[in-house]
């Protein structure tokens, strides 16, 4: 059963299949984005009351939410395709650990300067040393760090096994981002509760478009990747025959 | 699994559980370099660092804001429900700050117990609502514009 299941993922995982799979899954992802994307943010910033305290600029969290959560998600992704790429040695999963690690980057400088520009207006300032912004920032340094030592060492699988390394150690700063505002006095306000059944930290009018743009943020995200994996395999197969057939296929 | 594959599966948990236990322990002995502010109940404690500047939140007692006649000066008492340290401050609030609100100030505490803040930041808390949803809690005996008091005193 389990070798059924190794032949299996070693099969969707070589490059042709994986490719002709990505085509076929990726404008569904890209497109239910965009519509989720579009509608979440009209939600949020057009039909969502305003805050009794922030007025309009409590808006900003239907970017920063999406943004932060994504920055941990696309980490924790990276990181479990390292681990994979490491112990079992799957070229695919080493290929997607690379690929979403700018998208993660792109997502935490977005986190930061959204978190910035609200935090001047709110607090009175718009960058603290305390823990989640600090954590928050430590990852962005995490993400460029794995993109660069990737890119410094010349031989692909040590590559793959040096960052994935430096990944998997970097595991550490995700609670520790999570739970600083829980753990330690910080300036940055606690998590957002989300509760379906219960009261939650944003009133259901505001709640929706919020939940709405985390998952069109979480479909883009898919999105990207399989669009930037598909390129990278391309690059690394180019003299494959089964480019060649593509590229007559597609001329 | 083959045995290389669980060797190098074993590797890579031993990794993720010494770095994880590293920062734990390193984490709780800068514990109070970590913490952003002292709370009223510590500074009453004298736990805050004597004749220097720190960071002092906690939540605005209702009540307590007075504003000097012809100038910029205010004085506030922060409280964290425990106890309860006067602050004054000369400049410009942040616009959040209000009675009930959750402050963070940064200063020096003057020999009379009073803290004198050159800088006073606002810490929002995490719920938004609209001023009709604040205007029905309030109706309901439920005022969701005071901060919760648990959030300024971590241990």
């Amino acid at each position: 059963m389990a070798s059924r299941f190794w032949t299996w993922l070693h099969k969707k995982g070589s490059p042709p299949v994986f490719y002709d799979m990505a085509d076929r899954w990726a404008p569904w992802l890209g497109w239910l984005s965009l519509i989720a994307i579009a509608v979440g943010l009209f939600g949020g910033l057009v039909l969502a009351p305003t805050d009794y305290q922030q007025g309009d600029s409590y808006r900003i969290i239907y970017i920063h939410v999406p943004s932060a959560w994504m920055s941990m998600f696309v980490y924790m992704f990276m990181a479990s395709m390292a681990a994979v790429g490491i112990v079992w040695r799957l070229k695919i999963a080493d290929a997607m650990a690379l690929t979403a690690a700018p998208i993660g980057a792109m997502f935490t400088a977005v986190a930061l300067t959204s978190g910035a520009i609200w935090g001047k207006p709110t607090w009175g300032t718009y960058w603290v040393w305390d823990a989640r912004l600090t954590s928050e920032l430590i990852l962005l340094f995490l993400y460029l760090g794995y993109i660069a030592l990737y890119n410094a060492i010349e031989d692909e699988r040590t590559a793959a096994r040096a960052a994935g390394i430096l990944a998997l150690v970097g595991v550490v700063n995700i609670p520790i981002i999570h739970f600083s505002v829980e753990w330690w006095h910080s300036l940055h306000q606690g998590p957002i509760e989300i509760n379906l059944t219960e009261k939650s930290s944003l009133q259901p009018s505001m709640l929706w478009p919020l939940l709405t743009t985390m998952a069109g943020f979480q479909m883009l995200f898919f999105w990207a990747l399989l669009r930037r994996t598909q390129t990278l395999v391309l690059t690394k197969e180019i003299a494959a025959k089964w480019v060649k057939r593509l590229m007559e296929s597609k001329a | 699994m083959t045995p290389v594959r669980r060797k190098r599966l074993t590797y890579v948990l031993l990794l993720l559980a010494g770095v994880g236990a590293s920062v734990f322990f390193a984490t709780q002995a800068m514990k109070e370099n970590i913490m952003f502010f002292y709370s009223p109940t510590q500074v009453e404690a004298g736990e805050s660092p004597a004749g220097a500047r720190f960071r002092l939140g906690g939540l605005v007692q209702t009540g307590s804001v007075v504003r000097e006649e012809g100038s910029i000066e205010v004085r506030f008492v922060l409280t964290d429900t425990k106890a309860e340290i006067p602050v004054s401050f000369s400049g410009i609030l942040p616009d959040l700050f209000r009675e009930g609100q959750g402050i963070v100030a940064h200063g020096r505490l003057r020999a009379d117990g009073v803290f004198m803040a050159d800088e006073v930041l606002a810490k929002h808390d995490e719920n938004y609502m609209s001023p009709e949803v604040v205007e029905a809690l309030k109706a309901a005996g439920h005022d969701p514009t005071k901060g919760n008091p648990e959030e300024y005193g971590r241990q």
